[in-house]
């Protein structure tokens, strides 16, 4: 027999359809009523970032526990699947698609910084899986398909800046790292600041690696403020905490800060490095309410060695419960069904305290905590009630245009 | 801004205050950059090889440094003993395992000091995990006028300039330091006059990473301690050496003392982000003009 061209051609072409076709097909037909619902996680486990990762993982695990040792949802079990994206932004792009093409997950909770969750957010949206990002950030997210629970400048910042300058003076000088969280997050401190009838000295912003804080210092003085407003990120950037306490400007200046203690500082710095600085956050480790005191008790029985609990990943605690009872709401995990759910003023009592889905943002209205570093730990000040995501809010409106799809830069 | 609302009379005293500060910080920066060179200019600029783990020596010093005295050995021990010994401990074994097959091969080198570099990394991660560790700083603060500074900023400068002694009085005036010398410039010669080039190679790759491991030591107060620290440092330390040149003492102070004071004045009259452009730009320059480095042209003759 003599093979065509054409022929030839044909029978690949209907061959490898049906090669490719056929896991589909069969996982369908294999998906029965008890197959477990996948749950997607993407977090870095490794490289820079992983300290951050490490106890958002965590807290997923032990959520799926749970709902699985309660029985499941809607009759079937959870499973979780989960990338190490290794602080690398390439390995995100990568395994959010493998989650979205090939495990057909049912959610995806995941994205760190900013720039992760930009490089994913597109992938999700595109093939219709439905998007958790549950870290605190700069606000801006205007999207359907995407739900973010950890707080915004309108609800920390807008209340750790007063707070400071009430307690010290209204003169500020502030410094950030120098990529889009920094830049835009000392707009926020610069707008509060003046909303509140102060004045900035300064704003200066920092590479990740400058590690010499030294010629700052020297500014900082020279500019003689009454308070230090700090957005530094990272490693080398706790750097300027220490050469601060050494040139013994730490009894001087007091410091608020919108990161410090998200690696960890108050209990790796020395308690003179750390007493007294001011932070606010969705939450913190030391909240004695009940539901917070029994979901530390879990994590730590589950991950003994647990870096700090931090707002990151009680927020992704809170986010993952949401979104199971937006299933439990829908009676489906079809991402329609669950999103119109979630939309209807879904909440859930966590960690931190109530957290709801304000429909128009697709944020989280949530409580706020302000607290400062007292020997190694933070002692938690002020708690604000039920905050909404109002800077979000100015911008975005998913109730009048739900076909929207962007990060807002807002105007300040 | 400040300036307009201090009475003439103080201007002066103040503008006084602020020069001395200023002095003090490119002094600082300076001497951070002695510390950190010093070892890479041993490793890089007598014995030709490119250790892209120069950072991680740094890491591993720090992580020294924070663990022991964290376990109760006094700071002191801990940053001058503790962290050269083990990083040059660490430098030995290095050598032998594997910088020894490639004497000569400059590209190789790189190559291998790069994954060396990540598995360092990799190692120190697993054990000790991703967090920031440190210990406090020593010694205290002091106040000039309106401005403070700290003694510690002073010892590192003392401790910078007593390396640079230490290392010429080694180099010019024992007999280990001849012999370093002989075989760095010619092995051939040096192994038929009855030494074995492969031992003095093998010493001076240790002292090269003791002295970058006590560079780490004496960097741990003042700066977060993580697995990753090393990247910060590795690229200023190679344009140091590179700008300062064949001579290791000369020119490694001259090279220091240029980019420190243009990164630190940069830093202090722009901002930080201008300072290390400036820091880079300068050194694109200086390479230009003088290709052999500082030292190629105005310190020919010294070490």
């Amino acid at each position: 027999m003599r093979i065509s061209r054409r022929s030839f051609v044909k029978t690949t072409v209907y061959g490898s359809a049906a090669a490719f076709a056929a896991p589909a097909i069969l996982s369908e037909g294999a998906l029965g009523a008890d197959a477990p619902i996948l749950v997607g996680s993407l977090h870095d486990q490794s490289g820079p970032i992983a300290a951050s990762g490490a106890p958002m993982v965590d807290s997923l695990i032990v959520g799926i526990d749970e709902i699985n040792a309660a029985g499941g949802l809607l009759g079937r079990p959870l499973k979780l699947v989960h990338y190490d994206t290794q602080s690398n932004i390439q390995m995100y792009s990568q395994y959010a698609q493998q989650l979205a093409l090939k495990d057909k997950v049912a959610v995806i909770h995941g994205g760190i910084t900013s720039a992760s969750r930009e490089a994913v957010r597109p992938t999700f949206d595109r093939f219709k899986v439905l998007y958790f990002y549950n870290t605190l950030y700069e606000g801006g997210v205007c999207d359907r398909n995407t739900f973010c629970t950890g707080t915004t400048p309108a609800q920390t910042v807008e209340k750790l800046v007063p707070y400071a300058m009430k307690k010290s003076g209204k003169k500020a000088y502030i410094i950030a790292a120098d990529y889009n969280y920094g830049q835009i997050t000392a707009k926020w401190m610069t707008k509060y600041v003046k909303d509140n009838g102060g004045e900035v000295l300064a704003v200066d912003f920092f590479p990740l690696d400058v590690t010499n804080f030294g010629p700052t210092i020297s500014k900082i003085q020279a500019a003689k403020p009454d308070l230090v407003l700090s957005a530094l990120v990272g490693g080398n950037h706790t750097s300027f905490y220490r050469q601060w306490t050494s040139a013994g400007m730490k009894t001087q200046i007091p410091i608020a800060s919108t990161t410090f203690g998200l690696v960890n500082e108050p209990s790796t710095l020395d308690a003179t490095e750390s007493d007294g600085v001011l932070g606010a956050y969705g939450y913190f480790e030391e909240l004695t309410t009940p539901a917070s005191t029994a979901y530390v008790k879990k994590i730590k029985a589950k991950f003994p060695d647990v870096p700090y609990i931090s707002e990151l990943a009680a927020a992704t605690y809170e986010g993952f419960y949401l979104w199971a009872a937006g299933v439990k709401a829908a009676g489906s995990i079809d991402r329609q069904k669950v999103i119109e759910a979630l939309e209807g003023g879904i909440s859930f009592d966590g960690p931190s305290g109530k957290v709801v889905i304000d429909h128009p943002t697709h944020h989280a209205i949530r409580n706020a905590y302000l607290a400062d570093v007292k020997d190694k730990k933070w002692s938690v000040l002020e708690t604000y009630s039920q905050q909404k995501p109002l800077d979000t809010a100015g911008v975005c409106d998913l109730v009048k245009n739900p076909a929207e799809n962007q990060q807002y830069v807002i105007k300040i | 801004m400040a300036d307009t609302a201090i009475p003439c009379a103080e201007g002066p005293i103040r503008s006084m205050e602020l020069a001395i500060i200023i002095a003090l910080d490119v002094l600082n920066g300076a001497a951070s950059l002695v510390l950190l060179c010093l070892g890479l200019a041993v490793i890089f600029g007598m014995m030709r090889i490119i250790n892209l783990a120069h950072g991680e020596f740094v890491m591993l010093g720090a992580y020294a440094t924070v663990i022991s005295a964290n376990a109760g050995v006094n700071i002191w021990i801990a940053m001058l003993v503790v962290a050269p010994v083990f990083v040059g401990i660490v430098g030995i074994i290095v050598e032998r395992c594997l910088i020894r097959f490639l004497y000569g091969r400059l590209v190789d080198t790189m190559l291998a000091t790069w994954g060396l570099s990540l598995f360092i990394i990799g190692l120190v991660t697993t054990v000790y995990g991703n967090t920031i560790k440190g210990v406090p700083t020593p010694l205290g603060g002091f106040s000039i006028g309106a401005y403070r500074s700290s003694y510690y900023t002073l010892f590192l400068v003392a401790m910078a300039l007593l390396l640079l002694a230490l290392i010429y009085a080694v180099l010019r005036y024992t007999r280990f330091g001849l012999i370093s010398r002989a075989t760095m410039q010619n092995p051939g010669m040096a192994a038929a006059l009855g030494i074995s080039p492969s031992r003095v190679y093998m010493a001076t790759f240790g002292i090269g990473a003791a002295i970058t491991g006590l560079a780490g030591g004496l960097l741990a107060p003042v700066s977060g301690v993580v697995p990753t620290m090393g990247a910060a440092y590795v690229a200023k330390a190679f344009i140091t050496v590179v700008g300062g040149g064949s001579a290791i003492i000369a020119g490694t102070a001259s090279a220091s003392m240029l980019f420190g004071f243009i990164n630190q004045i940069g830093a202090y009259f722009t901002t930080p982000v201008f300072g290390e452009v400036t820091l880079f730009l300068s050194a694109i320059i200086l390479i230009r003009l003088l290709p052999q480095g500082i030292s190629g042209r105005f310190f020919k003759r010294n070490l």
